[in-house]
């Protein structure tokens, strides 16, 4: 049997067993009644202590969302979702009030302790964190807040970040403890009447992370959170706003599991960045939510809106992905260039497999002059899948100097997938330089066999041909995880030839 | 003793034989030279040897110390010590030459039950190997066979069979684009990995490559059979009067 074939054989043979991340964790948790109305709204902020603004904030959002309809232009299909049959809000029942990490669930910890996340600061002490002395820039700190179904359990590394003025915890707390700051940054990047997905998201949101970077702060350490929808028929909606003051650099990781489960599970989140003058902020995500079984039952539906807004002159964003998860993937994390000189980046990874449904890519939105943005994007697809790279790349009329290249590579892995790219360039004014390349590639049958030749299985061969294909995007992400990503490609290809 | 035995071999590729019932012994510590017209089967017979799906065997077997070669996977092959370097070696972008031999000859020994190299070790290894033959460290930086010259590229495969010590060593056309230099650096390359455990196929156009490798058994094959065996004078005989007195027997 030719290689290729016999991957596509295996690919039909994927099972849930193959989900690392498949189990559940068995805990009591507090949620709202089930469906959609201003009750629900009411009952998460109340949960959350909100203050009056807030609320009003929401059921906003809330009544916006109630006039809106689905958006149907992605390449994704899937049966409608009710929604009023899903849960809003799930909180795992806390004991009292969480004031170290000593005092939340063992089981929760548990949990994490799987997914490999050291959210343990003594994990971290032996693990990640440099020795005294030692100076080995590799060795970084990592702070991570963990999101558990909808609430943040624990946030390591608080103490020593409050010392560099940096705020990172909840966006929960910061409504309660910073408000001035959320006011002001809350829906200015994705305004509440956005779209469909960030409107619910903005109406029923229950936590996510809140990073303040104060002007000229280099972030001590890299940030980190990582999602975990646990509950049955949860919808997951975190709320993330990021802002580096003028001259702040800040580095932030984001990942996700899921157990799996035959019902699909809904995740629509909202990621808002500020990056004020000469400031920098670099956002990667390792998406890898349970993808639904070997007959497309179950999985993740990932409708997701992570904007950033280049504010200030000479600012920078960059966005980095790699997506292995979710039943649906539907993002396309953007770049607003309104500061002169400011410069957005988009690196993506997308790889799908058994019937996943992948629809992603990046708006780069050029408003100030001299403004430049780059766009590197992988898409691999395997089994069933599609795999569909849409961006927009669009210059002002007072964009003068804008410059844009954009490279999207597919690879195909086996005949009954498809990769489709979907560029929508615009340039209101004529110094616009614009650069787009597109291929489309199958793994070639020639190099698969000279790789088995030398000794590698085909489950290695591909990893390996596949790992040198996204080189030029694993080479973006900080270096812990671009280890993990890494392995996590050749694991979601592992299930791709058995 | 018998290292390979193919014997009556017949393969079709789509449809279309390309090996006729083609029979061939070759013993632990012997060189053999094939020699051939265009499109005789020799690039053909070699993929077969290494598993190169595609290929329909509907005859006759391939025995390599007298276990069942088709059988194994190609995998399995390798690591039980059949190398074959090809005749257009592949680019494989954006993995660096030194992973590639690392993933490789690791594999390699994991599946043989015997234990991973060591960094220092195998970056000593690697130095070594690559001195002798001439191949610059930063080229082990670049990607497998990217933008490597053919003659590179070429120097590439010997590296690896130098690294990877094989018991059965395959070279197609392994003389086609290198220069005299890079001829002669190769074959020393081969020449010192002839040892009384191994044995080598030389798949080749031109005498003057035997000049260098010195054969202990040539054959000449044509139109999908082994038409002629005899030792090292037969090559120059090809050399003074073409192929077509073979065409005829084939
Ligand atoms: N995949 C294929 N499909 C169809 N025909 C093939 C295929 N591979 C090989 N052949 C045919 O098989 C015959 C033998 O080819 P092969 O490459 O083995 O010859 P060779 O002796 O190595 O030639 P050369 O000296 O030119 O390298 C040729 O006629 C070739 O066209
Ligand atoms: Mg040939």
């Amino acid at each position: 049997m030719p290689a290729v074939q016999e991957t596509v054989e295996r690919v039909k043979r994927i099972d849930v067993d193959q989900y690392r991340y498949g189990f559940e964790t068995l805990i009591e948790s507090d949620k709202a009644p089930k469906g959609l109305s201003e009750e629900t709204v009411k009952f998460i902020s109340e949960k959350k202590n909100e203050p009056a603004w807030m609320l009003q904030w929401r059921l906003e959002a809330y009544r916006r969302w109630l006039t809106m309809t689905e958006p149907t232009w992605a390449r994704v299909d899937y049966p409608k979702i009710d929604f009023q049959d899903l849960y809003y809000y799930s909180a795992p029942k806390p004991k009292k009030t969480i004031t170290s990490l000593d005092e939340i669930d063992p089981e929760i910890l548990k949990t994490y302790e799987k997914l490999g996340i050291p959210l343990r600061e003594v994990a971290m002490l032996e693990g990640v964190e440099p020795k005294p002395g030692d100076q080995d820039p590799n060795r970084r700190k990592i702070a991570v807040d963990a999101v558990f179904d909808s609430v943040s359990v624990a946030t390591t590394f608080k103490a020593e970040l409050k010392k560099a003025g940096v705020i990172f915890m909840p966006i929960s707390e910061a409504i309660r403890e910073h408000p001035e700051l959320v006011q002001k940054y809350l829906g200015s990047v994705v305004p509440t009447s956005d779209n469909f997905y960030a409107t619910l998201n903005s109406a029923v949101f229950s936590d996510g992370s809140f990073v303040y970077v104060p002007p000229g702060v280099r972030c001590p350490m890299e940030l980190s959170t990582y999602f975990r929808i646990n509950e049955r028929n949860t919808g997951q909606f975190e709320r993330t706003l990021i802002i580096a003051d003028k001259g702040a650099y800040v580095s932030y990781l984001e990942g996700c599991t899921a157990p799996q489960r035959d019902e699909n599970q809904l995740h629509a989140a909202v990621v808002e960045l500020v990056a004020h003058d000469d400031a920098e902020i670099k956002y990667s995500t390792v998406q890898n939510w349970y993808p639904g079984n070997s007959e497309g039952k179950g999985g993740i539906y990932n409708f997701v809106t992570k904007r950033g807004d280049c504010r200030g002159d000479r600012s920078k964003i960059s966005w980095t992905q790699v997506e292995t998860g979710s039943a649906i993937t539907w993002k396309y994390p953007s770049c607003i260039l309104r500061g002169d000189n400011s410069s957005g980046e988009f690196y993506s990874i997308a790889i799908s497999n058994g019937y996943q449904q992948v629809d992603s890519g990046t708006k780069m939105i050029h408003l100030g002059k001299n403004t430049s943005s780059r766009i590197i994007s992988k898409g691999i697809a395997a089994g069933k899948s599609q795999n569909t790279y849409r961006g927009l790349v669009t210059a002002h009329r007072k964009a003068t100097g804008a410059r844009n290249f954009t490279a999207c590579d597919s690879l195909l892995i086996g005949d009954k997938c498809g990769a489709h790219t979907v560029p929508y360039i615009e340039a209101k004014n004529s110094s616009a330089t614009f650069e787009h390349e597109a291929t489309t590639s199958k793994i070639s049958e020639d190099v698969l066999f000279y790789c088995i030749q030398r000794g590698l299985s085909q489950e290695e061969a591909v990893g390996l041909v596949v790992n040198g294909f996204v080189k030029d995007v694993l080479q973006q992400l900080p270096m812990e995880f671009a280890v993990e990503a890494q392995k996590l490609i050749s694991i979601s290809l592992e299930g791709s030839v058995g | 003793m018998a290292l390979l035995e193919v014997k009556d071999l017949k393969v079709r590729v789509e449809e279309r034989e390309i090996l006729h019932g083609l029979t061939l012994t070759v013993n632990e510590g012997q060189v053999h030279a094939i020699m051939g017209p265009n499109g005789s089967g020799k690039s053909t017979l070699s993929h077969v040897i290494a598993g190169k799906p595609g290929y329909e065997v509907t005859g006759g077997q391939i025995l390599f110390r007298g276990e069942d070669l088709l059988e194994m996977s190609p995998d399995v092959r390798a690591a039980k010590g059949v190398f074959l370097a090809f005749q257009y070696p592949v680019e494989i972008p954006g993995v660096a030459t030194m992973t590639f031999l690392r993933t490789a000859l690791n594999a390699q020994r994991k599946a043989r039950g015997e234990s991973e190299y060591s960094t220092p070790d195998f970056l000593k290894k690697v130095r070594e190997v690559s001195k002798s033959l001439g191949i610059p460290q930063d080229m082990l930086k670049r990607g497998v066979n990217v933008g490597f010259s053919g003659g590179e590229k070429k120097r590439n495969e010997v590296l690896q069979m130098a690294l990877f010590e094989p018991s059965l060593c395959i070279l197609d056309e392994m003389d086609s684009g290198l220069d005299i230099d890079a001829l002669r650096i190769a074959a020393d390359g081969v020449n010192a990995l002839r040892s009384p455990e191994r044995a080598m196929v030389v798949i080749t156009h031109y005498q003057r490559l035997l000049n260098y490798i010195v054969p202990d058994v040539v054959h000449v094959m044509s139109k999908g059979r082994v038409v002629k065996s005899g030792g090292k004078e037969l090559a120059l005989e090809l050399e003074a009067s073409g192929y077509a007195q073979f065409e005829d027997a084939a």
